[in-house]
């Protein structure tokens, strides 16, 4: 049986490239994240779910220290990547951002050209030793993004005159550009149209070759239809995490199975 | 599941195409039971009601066929609905089949109408085609109250039905060999006996669906075939 269900949602390795134990995260005296557990894996796109307020995006900026630019934010427990504790004081968090990008739901380019929007990355991190190695990095990097040939010959304009769509993939290609392990999408898409969104989602199903994507979204059918393991997540606990086909045929928690089929609950 | 959707126009759409498989269930009944009264009373007339009646049924199917679609189409269900979609279509599907078989039993009883009886053969098939349709009554009842202990009974309650028809073979073959002039009505009477055993097959496949829909997984135990004619030699 196993050999004839669709190939595209087999998942090709088991390595655990994030664990997170006993997670917690605190807003002042709010207890935003309740006791998340769970491991991500290498080359798999994992989607977190859950209504608004419910702890999805706190718990993916843990992910990679966004939430230390907050003063009254706090995180209790370990999230291991590679099994290092990212938390740790020896760990840079410029050095981590690096190693796990994020693209944000607003496409937010740089106001600078298109090259130097992917560039940006490469040049503070001294990856290219001359100009001959950045252009490969960035040629390669929007390729990846897969805007390169849209763009390829104005890379001297403003990313910000980019359509949304390209924005988007562009700042896809920027957070790819660093090579990072682990890419965290924050509601991508929902700023773009049913065309761009289709665009990203496709990339998304390509960088998952290489990378650990975790895509934070509304859209349960986005949900569906580009991850491999889902999340839900409900008033700060991750309440089942499972394969993606299982969560949207027979979820075994009552609370997934309230959200996912649109019911009060 | 009793909580409602957040769009109330799912739940109505859900309700309705439930509606229609209650509805073709009943006309399926009804189906059963006219064509085994009409082999047993030789009763043409309502053989030929059970004939037409079948438009209905089929009817039922396709308009069932078409809103599921549609549901799919513009409502993409998930885990619970989705199992409940599918169970429909299925459903439907096994039901019109059912009708199809009461069809064919009327079609037969216009022909057996013109011969001799062969014993009290079509009492027996009358008892046959009542113990599947109260097994039918039960699975429908089953998917209402999303019952999957009554669903299970049903599933196990096929193999008398298939016992039933082991004998009526047998007896078929018996009266055969004896006479043949016995050949063409007890020709008919075995294909009705086999109509009513593939009836009580559909039926169990219904019981499964209600396992199906509430469990998320199919019932455990592989089933015992009960028919073994197909296995069977003749002894001379």
């Amino acid at each position: 049986m196993n050999d004839m269900s669709f190939v595209e949602r087999n998942v090709d390795t088991k390595n655990i490239k994030i664990a997170a134990k006993d997670v917690q995260v605190y807003y002042g005296d709010t207890h935003a994240i309740k006791d998340v557990n769970v491991n991500i894996e290498d080359k798999t796109v994992t989607a977190f779910i859950g209504p608004s307020g419910c702890g999805k995006s706190t718990f993916l900026r843990c992910l990679n220290r966004m939430n230390d630019t907050i003063d009254v934010c706090r995180v209790k427990g370990d999230i291991l990547l590679d099994g290092e504790d990212i938390y740790d004081k020896k760990v840079d968090p410029v050095q981590l951002r690096a190693k796990v990008g994020m693209v944000f739901q607003k496409p937010n380019p740089f106001p600078k050209s298109i090259y130097d929007n992917v560039a940006y990355g490469p040049r503070i991190h001294g990856l290219a030793k001359n100009k001959a190695e950045l252009d490969e990095i960035v040629e390669k990097s929007l390729r990846r993004g897969a805007i390169w040939d849209e763009v390829k010959d104005r890379l001297d304009a403003p990313g910000t005159g980019l359509s949304g769509g390209q924005q988007q993939r562009l700042c896809i290609a920027r957070a790819v550009a660093t090579e990072p392990e682990v890419l965290l999408m924050d509601e991508p898409c929902s700023a773009l149209d049913p065309i761009a969104t289709a665009q990203v989602e496709e990339l998304i199903d390509e960088l998952r070759e290489r990378y650990s994507v975790i895509i934070v979204t509304h859209s349960m059918q986005q949900a569906a239809r580009v991850s491999q393991k889902t999340a839900f997540f409900h008033l700060g606990n991750l309440v089942e995490f499972g394969e993606t086909g299982q969560i949207f045929t027979n979820p075994e928690d009552p609370r997934t199975e309230s959200y996912i089929t649109g019911r009060i609950g | 599941m009793t909580e409602q959707h957040i769009a109330s126009v799912f739940d109505r759409d859900l309700e309705a195409i439930q509606a229609h498989i209650m509805k073709m269930g009943g006309l399926v009944e009804a189906a059963i039971m006219e064509a085994a009264r009409s082999l047993e009373t030789r009763d043409e007339e309502l053989a030929e009601k059970v004939r037409a009646g079948d438009k209905a049924i089929d009817k039922l199917e396709e308009l069932i066929n078409e809103e599921t679609a549609r549901l799919i189409a513009l409502r993409s269900p998930t885990a619970g609905d989705l199992r409940l979609v599918l169970s429909v279509m299925r459903i439907a599907s096994n039901l019109e089949r059912i009708g199809d078989y009461a069809k064919n039993i009327a079609k037969r009883t216009g022909v057996l109408v013109q011969v001799q009886p062969v014993n009290d053969s079509a009492a027996a098939l009358r008892r046959m085609a009542r113990e599947v349709e109260l097994m039918l009554k039960d699975a429908l009842d089953a998917y209402i109250q999303r019952d999957t202990e009554l669903a299970t009974d049903v599933i196990e309650r096929d193999h008398e039905v298939d016992q039933m028809y082991n004998a009526l073979f047998r007896e078929f073959l018996t009266f055969m060999m004896e006479d043949p002039r016995n050949i063409t009505p007890c020709m008919h009477l075995h294909f009705i006996g086999k109509n009513i055993e593939r009836m009580g097959d559909h039926v169990t496949s219904i019981a499964e669906q209600v396992v199906y829909l509430v469990t998320g997984d199919r019932p455990d135990e592989i089933r015992a075939k009960g028919d073994t004619t197909s296995v069977t030699a003749l002894e001379h």
